[in-house]
């Protein structure tokens, strides 16, 4: 348990790898929703804040520290999400 | 139920994954979003049915909240406040990463010891989180104008955020290694945190584009750090995703600036060079009426539009739009010549014009623009200054030698709005002003483009 679990590095190489060559295709038109999509795709850490704060014995302080961790995420996953949309229905192509 | 759970993290990864590749492109990139919500909606669902979830009520409690204080948030938020959104948001995102850090730091220091590579992994999770948290707040307040945007600077800066880097580090390392130090640990929270605020208050405004890039990356990291900590695949994928964007957006921005992320974070700009500005000179600037500039614009065949931050200042997109259209209608052939560092965030102008309804074909990149500028009639700029700057082509002692930029002074005939001959935010003097082809038009950009649309519109030359 002390060293390092290769598996993990091996998923954040690849990880890491196809984020480069994805966004690198993003059109720079784009980069403002870009910003607030990947914003709310790392408010996944939600799922770390549902289990410090739901697992069976946690303390009250691991409790309130969740809560507030929670809380943070769905704020972000919310209005991220919600945001990048109304940003990108405002692209329109010519003609419309 | 728990036989779900690793599936749930492979699909939600997938999923993310698509919604990235389907941004690629205006006409996709809404699907892209649906991904990524069913995504996480995917995720969620799979931390909820875990067994080892037993207490609902908070989860609950705190999503209701969440959802109640976020969807207000994004209906009602307008796009010209989207950068201080985006750094809110990230001062979120880290701070949760944080503060999930925090909890699982408690849980080791009273229980076994995890093993070193988890407590490193723990530690470097909370430093970028706290850290990210805290310059992501500055960020917010000098994007909101709640702090000056000048860069904020004092003797022995450097010393004085090396030695706070450092001592941040060393608790970090003793912690790691003995994490039942508990006293150390709100010290190590408070490093931290101040940490961030150094690394942020000397960063000047129009360096938020790369300032807010990088921020992005740094939650990412974190987010992939907590799942090196615990064990958790989705979050390192998810943060990876979101590391590897920030940093390339990052990096676009650095090379459109000709700038290292080094000289970006510790340079200092706008300071060095504030001698430089307002020298006095007998150089000539001819200033022409809304009039003369609608009677050329409708007279001309191409016209390339290049906004900046000052458009946003004056919140002038609408009427912006409304000479599109007015001059379209005309025939007049218009683009938009889109600089990546125009604005105060990465693709800032592009949604403001979006929003006002210019089509997206007629933004424009910098490096697909400037081939088509020598044939351009008109090239009208509307609150940009240092993007079109010809010093930063021309003179190598420039402040922004090698920057580069939208080459708007080989148009035919250039109008510059602006409110003054004050030098833009680099304080460098512009020789674009003084050009025998530049007409300035004084004013305040959204009055000024008005006129010049209801001159055009009122049909004519409109000339009484």
């Amino acid at each position: 348990m002390s060293s390092l679990n290769p598996d993990y590095l091996f998923v954040f190489i690849l990880a890491a790898f196809v984020g480069f060559q994805l966004i690198k295709k993003v059109s720079p038109l784009l980069h403002s929703p870009l910003m607030s999509l990947t914003n709310a795709i790392a408010a996944v850490v939600i799922v770390g804040a549902i289990s410090i704060t739901g697992e069976e014995g946690a303390t009250p302080l691991a409790k309130t520290l969740g809560f507030v961790a929670v809380f943070c995420a769905t704020v972000n996953l919310v209005s991220g999400f919600m945001i990048t949309d109304r940003m990108l229905k405002m692209f329109k192509p010519r003609g419309k | 139920m728990n036989a779900f759970v690793p599936f749930a993290a492979i699909i939600a990864s997938s999923l993310f994954i698509l919604a990235l590749m389907w941004m690629s492109h205006p006409s996709t990139a809404r699907r892209g979003v649906r991904a990524g919500e069913i995504g996480m909606l995917v995720a969620i669902v799979g931390a909820l049915v875990q067994h080892e979830v037993v207490d609902y009520n908070l989860i609950l409690i705190a999503m209701v909240a969440g959802a109640a204080a976020g969807i207000p948030m994004a209906l009602l938020m307008p796009m010209t406040a989207i950068p201080q959104r985006t750094a809110i948001s990230h001062a979120f995102g880290a701070l949760a990463v944080g503060l999930i850090g925090a909890a699982e730091y408690y849980k080791h220091a009273h229980g076994e010891y995890a093993g070193s590579f988890i407590m490193w992994a723990l530690m470097f999770e909370m430093l970028l989180g706290f850290l990210t948290c805290t310059a992501s707040v500055i960020a917010f307040a000098k994007l909101q104008e709640i702090m000056g945007s000048r860069p904020v600077s004092f003797v022995g800066q450097r010393v004085v955020n090396g030695a706070v880097a450092l001592a941040a580090l060393v608790i970090a390392a003793m912690l790691a290694l003995d994490p039942t130090q508990t006293w150390l640990f709100p010290a190590f929270v408070a490093l931290a945190l101040l940490f961030g605020i150094l690394l942020v208050i000397p960063i000047g405004g129009a360096d938020m584009p790369t300032v807010i890039a990088l921020l992005n990356s740094y939650a990412g990291l974190a987010a992939s750090a907590m799942g090196f900590a615990l064990g958790n695949k989705l979050l390192i994928v998810a943060g990876a995703l979101d590391g590897a964007s920030g940093f390339i957006l990052a990096v676009i921005m650095c090379k459109a600036m000709n700038r290292s992320f080094a000289n970006v974070m510790f340079g200092g700009f706008g300071k060095v060079v504030a001698g430089a500005a307002g020298g006095k000179d007998d150089r000539v600037v001819r200033s022409a009426s809304a009039e003369e500039a609608a009677l050329q614009l409708e007279n001309a065949s191409s016209v390339v539009i290049i906004p900046g931050y000052g458009m946003a200042v004056a919140q002038a997109q609408h009427k912006v739009s409304e000479l599109y259209q007015a001059l379209t209608k005309k025939g007049v052939d218009v683009k938009f010549a889109i600089h990546p560092v125009a604005g105060r965030m990465p693709g800032h102008m592009n949604v403001l014009l979006a929003e006002a309804n210019v089509p997206y074909e007629q933004l424009i990149e910098l490096d697909d623009i400037n081939p088509e500028l020598p044939q351009a009639d008109v090239a009208l700029i509307i609150g940009a200054n240092d993007t079109i700057n010809p010093s930063a082509r021309d003179d190598p002692q420039s402040a922004i030698a090698g920057m580069p930029i939208i080459e708007a002074d080989r148009a035919k005939s250039v109008f510059v709005i602006k409110r003054s001959m004050n030098a833009g935010f680099a304080g460098i003097d512009n020789p674009i002003y003084y050009n025998s082809n530049t007409q300035m038009l004084f004013g305040d950009a959204k009055d000024m483009v008005g006129t010049i649309a209801k001159e055009l519109a009122g049909g004519g030359s409109g000339l009484h």
